[in-house]
């Protein structure tokens, strides 16, 4: 009788009875933009993850001989492959800063997927001046910086989001669910924290963290004050729709049958709340990982010898330096396509997230 | 209508004396106070710091001696009468130091709301009436984009582009000859020439966000019955997108007002550092570190008093607007 079921579930599928997230699924693939957005955002995070293979250089290794150096282009020839140029360089007497010139008779292969001096498989790599997006005031590699700097500047919104997510949807819960005096406490917290414009109260915790903390203490502090803003408006959307289904049937129904707040919170209220927290969260985490490149930015967040993209981006904030280095601006680029990247991906879950308009 | 005000003034009040709490305990949070800062600075810089040896003297004067519920009560009962003490850093009653600037901040903030709002209603309206043509979807895409721009990057890009171009560096709000001098007539055309800068670049992000809501909002309405009904009556288009559907779409707006001062002020304090404007982001951001607190916690709260105000400021333009609200 086995043919009879397979029957049935294709007379099921054909009749359109789709699960919930089906819908949802078949809604957002149709969304190109989106599709094209969580593409994006998986090769950054996956260049993150393995950021020392993908980075041509060490990117704390010091060069000062080669400081400031502006971006080196990649030459192509059919015998020898890529290759990039020697450098001669000289001291700019009144300036006193490094001016370079290419060699052309020096000549150094670009090799890759091999080893490099240290040891370290990489992707592409070579013993010369391969660098693509110039170097820094101490001729570290930008690159291969702000291949580095994208661990903290693309974990922090996830984990910040997190918090949040915790923080809001517990309160939030509870705030609708229980109502009274505990709502009313809720509700004006969340208005006071909504009374602080956020950068500056930002950059207050910012400074308020103890110039002692170690570079892990740091990152960890910067998540908490990026969540203590966003998790206020979370907790009111989810108190909002916890209010809504408080009152249905099934609600009721389940009270009825004995069940405990715990019960109806987590199997009735909480799952029809899930697709929201999720476009919510997706569209929090542009807002914190500009946070924290903005908090970076002014020196009151990721501190040195860890980087971010904030960080590398502080040393382009002295107009002098940013005018006579231009590339140092690079580190902006990343930031924009991944915020853009997370505002599209939102969108289209928020689209897909209610497959029944 | 104004036993409205007065109700939302006077509950005000409680959220102030929250934040001022909130905000006094933060900043005083760093280990040490202003003056152990100072000393560590001269040390570092002059390897003593004897030049302010009358320390206890000083800690006495500034009163950082006191517990920290005796420094806020003092600090909070003088900033009712108007009196916000003073600033170790410079030396100067906080008076003295923030109204200019606070009244740049106020210009500045509203200079961007003013754009953003006469640039998003027209395209907003004009992306609605053309929906999925070409040109929405481009202004659409653009509109992404400049949702997801942080106002600080523009400011550096524009920066380096300004001067790649005209080998000026744009920065501050007036040209050097006229910094400091009384106002005249030459003063202020040059302070508008200057302005108009780090108002489109506070403005960008929320001028990119509101087109889009007028967007929807108009889409909205346009599918209502009474469109409908005064496209029947035979009213030109124009009439009937102008007058009867954006006039409605608009409202949603208005509200929007309120909730888009803490984004614009945010993105002012750190565009007005970027771009070294003599505003209150430089000042709130140099007292931070420097744990000027009776300067910081001033400031902190100027800035909720700004938004608070303009909260309700929002509320009374949206009953204005809009005949159907009423505040009972």
């Amino acid at each position: 009788m086995t043919t009879t079921t397979v029957d049935q579930a294709e007379a099921v599928r054909d009749s359109g009875y789709l699960s919930y997230r089906a819908l949802i699924w078949r809604r957002f693939r149709k969304n190109r933009m989106g599709i094209a957005a969580a593409l994006i955002l998986s090769s950054f995070y996956l260049v993150a993850i393995f950021a020392g293979f993908f980075s041509p250089y060490d990117h704390n290794e010091i060069r000062i001989q080669v400081r400031h150096l502006p971006p080196q282009e990649l030459h192509f020839d059919w015998s020898g492959g890529f290759y990039v140029y020697g450098l001669t360089s000289a001291q700019n007497p009144v300036t006193l800063e490094l001016e370079y010139e290419t060699d052309q008779a020096r000549r150094y292969p670009v090799r890759f997927l091999s080893r490099d001096g240290g040891g370290n498989f990489r992707l592409v790599h070579s013993e010369g001046p391969m660098y693509l997006l110039g170097t820094d005031r101490m001729g570290r590699d930008l690159l291969s910086r702000m291949i580095h700097g994208a661990r903290v500047s693309l974990t922090v919104g996830i984990i910040g989001v997190f918090l949040s997510l915790i923080l809001g949807s517990v309160l939030g819960t509870l705030s609708g669910y229980f109502g009274g005096w505990i709502d009313h406490a809720l509700q004006r917290v969340v208005e006071i924290l909504a009374s602080f414009p956020p950068i500056p109260l930002w950059m207050a915790l910012g400074a308020a963290l103890p110039a002692g903390w170690t570079s892990i203490e740091t990152y960890l502090g910067i998540t908490i004050i990026l969540s203590i803003i966003s998790w206020g408006g979370l907790a009111r959307e989810v108190r909002g729709k916890v209010l809504v289904f408080r009152e249905q049937d099934y609600t009721t129904a389940a009270r009825s049958a004995g069940a405990g707040h715990w019960y109806i919170i987590s199997r009735h209220l909480l799952p029809g709340c899930y697709s929201h927290i999720i476009v919510v969260a997706t569209l929090a985490i542009p807002g914190m990982i500009l946070g924290e490149t903005a908090l970076s930015f002014l020196g009151l967040g990721i501190r040195p010898p860890m980087t971010s993209w904030g960080v590398l981006l502080e040393e382009a904030q002295r107009v002098t330096v940013l005018l006579n280095h231009p590339w140092l601006l690079f580190p902006a680029a990343p930031v924009l396509v991944v915020v853009i990247a997370f505002n599209f991906l939102g969108d289209a879950l928020r689209d897909a997230a209610d497959p029944y308009s | 209508m104004i036993t409205y005000v007065i109700k939302r003034c006077l509950l005000a009040i409680p959220t102030l004396l929250a934040i001022s709490m909130i905000g006094f305990v933060i900043i005083q949070l760093p280990e040490g106070d202003f003056l152990d800062r100072k000393i560590q600075e001269l040390e570092e810089m002059y390897g003593d710091s004897s030049s302010i040896a009358r320390i206890d003297e000083l800690r006495e004067r500034y009163g950082l001696d006191r517990p920290m519920w005796r420094q806020y009560v003092s600090w909070i009962s003088g900033f009712v009468v108007g009196d916000f003490g003073e600033s170790f850093e410079y030396e100067q009653e906080v008076n003295q130091l923030i109204w200019d600037r606070l009244a740049f901040t106020v210009l500045i903030a509203l200079g961007a709301l003013l754009f953003t709002y006469a640039v998003a209603i027209p395209i907003g309206i004009y992306s609605a009436t053309h929906q999925y043509r070409l040109s929405d979807n481009v202004l659409s895409f653009i509109s992404f984009i400049g949702m997801s721009m942080p106002g600080f990057l523009l400011a550096l890009a524009l920066l380096v582009f300004v001067f790649e171009i005209y080998r000026i560096p744009l920065f501050g709000l007036f040209s050097s000859e006229y910094e400091g001098a009384p106002w005249t007539w030459d003063k202020l055309v040059d302070f508008l020439k200057h302005l108009w800068i780090p108002v489109i670049v506070v403005g960008i992000n929320g001028t990119a966000g509101l087109m889009r809501i007028m967007r929807g909002n108009l889409l909205d309405v346009l599918g209502q019955p009474f469109v409908q009904t005064a496209r029947a009556k035979g009213l030109k288009e124009s009439v009937v997108v102008i007058k009867h559907a954006a006039r409605i779409a608009i409202n949603p707006l208005i509200t929007i007002l309120g909730m888009s001062l803490p984004n614009i002020l945010s993105g002012a304090t750190i565009v007005a550092i970027v771009l070294g404007l003599p505003t209150v982001g430089p000042l709130l951001l140099r007292a931070l570190v420097a744990e000027d607190i009776y300067l910081a916690g001033t400031l902190l709260m100027m800035f909720s008093l700004l938004l608070i105000i303009g909260n309700i400021l929002a509320d009374v333009a949206l009953a204005w607007a809009d005949p159907r609200i009423r505040y009972e």
